[in-house]
């Protein structure tokens, strides 16, 4: 059974952009990254399959339940964390895990304990008095205590010192090794790449990729940087040109004999040749859209 | 049931802080009435001759001087007031601010549908209308004990009664239109709260504006009226709940298929 299946997708709200016939696939079992820049529908797509806000088009399942229809059962089974946590004022760490368990009928205390102890945080403190981090902390705690099938993350780690993110994705792991699937939003590309089996790239409210992480984090393309000369070499497959005072700039797609040969012949003073950064590697997946 | 009690502990404090109020202004009220007793003959006759403004809160038509009368016009402000602002907060907050500090994210992703949800806080901001008025009428009843009044127990029950089904006609209407906002709203459930206050006060001036009686609650709870007629309208009470519910029952099919933000 797949995770998360979507069919054409589509939220609009009016003249501000939703998403726009969004179809995912998610195995159950699989690791999945949800990747694109803030704003590009990540959040709405998951609320939407949350059933927060209903879809405009399109249908989805998640766990084999329908969104409009199934919205109780599926939120019976999955576990969910918000980019942003807010919870009631007034209320200690471990009122907020014990209602949330409540809330699911569930009696979860032994295992939140566990996760409050490797999370290092303490269940007696105030949830307004909480840091960031710490605020992210119960709500990680809240997502994974009642153990469900699926996890929803939308942006997981910010707020999250570097050891901190080692030790959920570390949980995350655990969990996904036996049996559970894990679906996160996020706009850092390199800890998708570092803990997802596949990932969908998503833009302007519109999926531009869904493959395994291995191929979509895979590019041939170079950005490459000149120093000393103002005009770009003679070379096929060169993308996003730019001119700069003392160089220029491009990506480049072709093989790496041809661009040392014909550098050879040029007066640069100097060169780097880098991996496309995060933003590059969208501009990737969006020219392909346009093409 | 869970989300119930919850909801009734996010809403004690506020509660006993309002309990204490509007019970500390009401159980000092009754508990001055003997010794403004020998002067009340002479206010009384002085309050009912003052025209429009004898009108407005019904003086003109019961006895101030009698403790009924005086409970009906003076305490019955405090908590007709008190109470109808204390319903108004609570119930307009209901549901805009689960949204307004991005609770709701939390609450409607836990397996509960969304009519539980509304149904749950619903019934617990009724519940803390009817403390309220519990503790309410347990100091009138200590109160009235300390100074020894002897209060027809029909009187004092049908106007406690008027009270209480203003708060909740309040409280319906006030969760109803909670339903429909995306934060905060105690201006205006505290607004609607105070503007049905005034539409009575204008409607009791001049027959003209009677018809304003049909707008607002205070018209079935109106002290004087109940005393001298001895029931709680009919025709205005159920105007009154029918609105109320009306308004409730479109917040209630509204929220169900709310985006939430």
């Amino acid at each position: 059974m797949k995770a998360i299946e979507t069919s054409g997708l589509t939220k609009s709200y009016g003249r501000a952009r939703g998403i726009v016939d969004v179809n995912l696939s998610v195995e159950e079992g699989d690791f999945f990254g949800f990747i694109g820049p803030n704003g590009a529908g990540k959040s709405t797509t998951i609320r939407t399959l949350l059933g927060l806000i209903a879809p405009s088009g399109g249908s989805a399942r998640v766990l084999g339940c329908d969104i409009v229809t199934g919205r109780r059962e599926i939120l019976a089974q999955v576990g969910y964390l918000p980019s942003e946590t807010a919870f009631y004022r007034g209320m200690r760490v471990r009122d907020v895990l014990r209602l949330s368990a409540k809330l699911r009928h569930m009696d979860c205390s032994a295992e939140a304990g566990r996760l409050c102890e490797r999370l290092e945080l303490d269940p007696s403190r105030r949830v307004e008095e909480l840091s960031l981090g710490n605020r992210k902390k119960v709500g990680i705690v809240c997502a994974l205590q009642h153990s469900p099938r699926l996890y929803i993350l939308d942006e997981p780690t910010s707020g999250l010192d570097p050891l901190m993110q080692r030790e959920f994705f570390a949980l995350l792991e655990e969990r996904c090794r036996g049996g559970a699937t894990v679906f996160l939003s996020s706009h850092v590309l390199s800890e998708v790449q570092r803990h997802c089996r596949h990932a969908a790239v998503i833009r302007e409210g519109r999926l531009l990729a869904m493959d395994s992480v291995e191929k979509l984090g895979h590019t041939d393309a170079r950005r490459v940087t000149l120093r000393g000369v103002h005009e770009l070499p003679p070379l096929p497959e060169l993308r996003d040109a730019r001119a700069g005072q003392d160089g220029v700039t491009f990506l480049y797609g072709g093989d790496m004999p041809t661009l040392l040969g014909t550098l050879a012949g040029m007066p640069v003073t100097d060169v780097t040749i880098t991996e496309p950064d995060l933003e590059e590697v969208f501009l990737h997946y969006y020219a392909k859209e346009a093409e | 049931m869970s989300l119930f009690r919850h909801e009734l502990r996010q809403g004690l404090r506020t509660l006993w802080i309002w309990a204490a109020a509007v019970g500390f202004l009401l159980g000092v009220c009754v508990v001055i009435y003997p010794q403004m007793g020998t002067d009340m003959d002479q206010i009384g006759a002085m309050f009912s001759e003052m025209g429009s403004f004898s009108s407005a809160f019904g003086m003109d038509k019961i006895n101030f001087g009698t403790f009924m009368g005086f409970f009906a016009v003076e305490c019955g402000n405090i908590l007709g007031l008190g109470g109808a602002l204390y319903a108004a907060l609570a119930a307009v907050t209901s549901l805009s601010r689960e949204e307004g500090e991005h609770t709701a994210e939390f609450l409607l992703t836990h397996p509960l549908t969304r009519t539980s949800v509304i149904a749950s806080k619903l019934l617990a901001v009724l519940s803390q209308v009817l403390l309220l008025n519990l503790i309410i009428a347990a100091v009138t009843a200590l109160t009235v004990l300390y100074i020894h009044e002897d209060v027809p127990r029909d009187d004092m029950t049908r106007l406690l009664l008027a009270y209480l089904l203003l708060q909740l006609q309040i409280a319906l209407t006030a969760f109803g239109i909670s339903a429909f906002l995306r934060h905060g709203g105690a201006g205006i459930g505290l607004g609607m709260a105070v503007g049905m206050y005034f539409l009575n006060l204008i409607a009791n001036m001049t027959d003209k504006a009677a018809f304003l009686k049909y707008l607002t609650p205070y018209a079935y709870a109106d002290g004087a009226n109940i005393l001298t007629e001895g029931k709680i309208d009919g025709v205005y009470l159920t105007v009154g709940l029918a609105t109320g519910l009306t308004v409730a029952a479109a917040g209630f099919l509204h929220y169900r298929r709310k985006d939430i933000a």
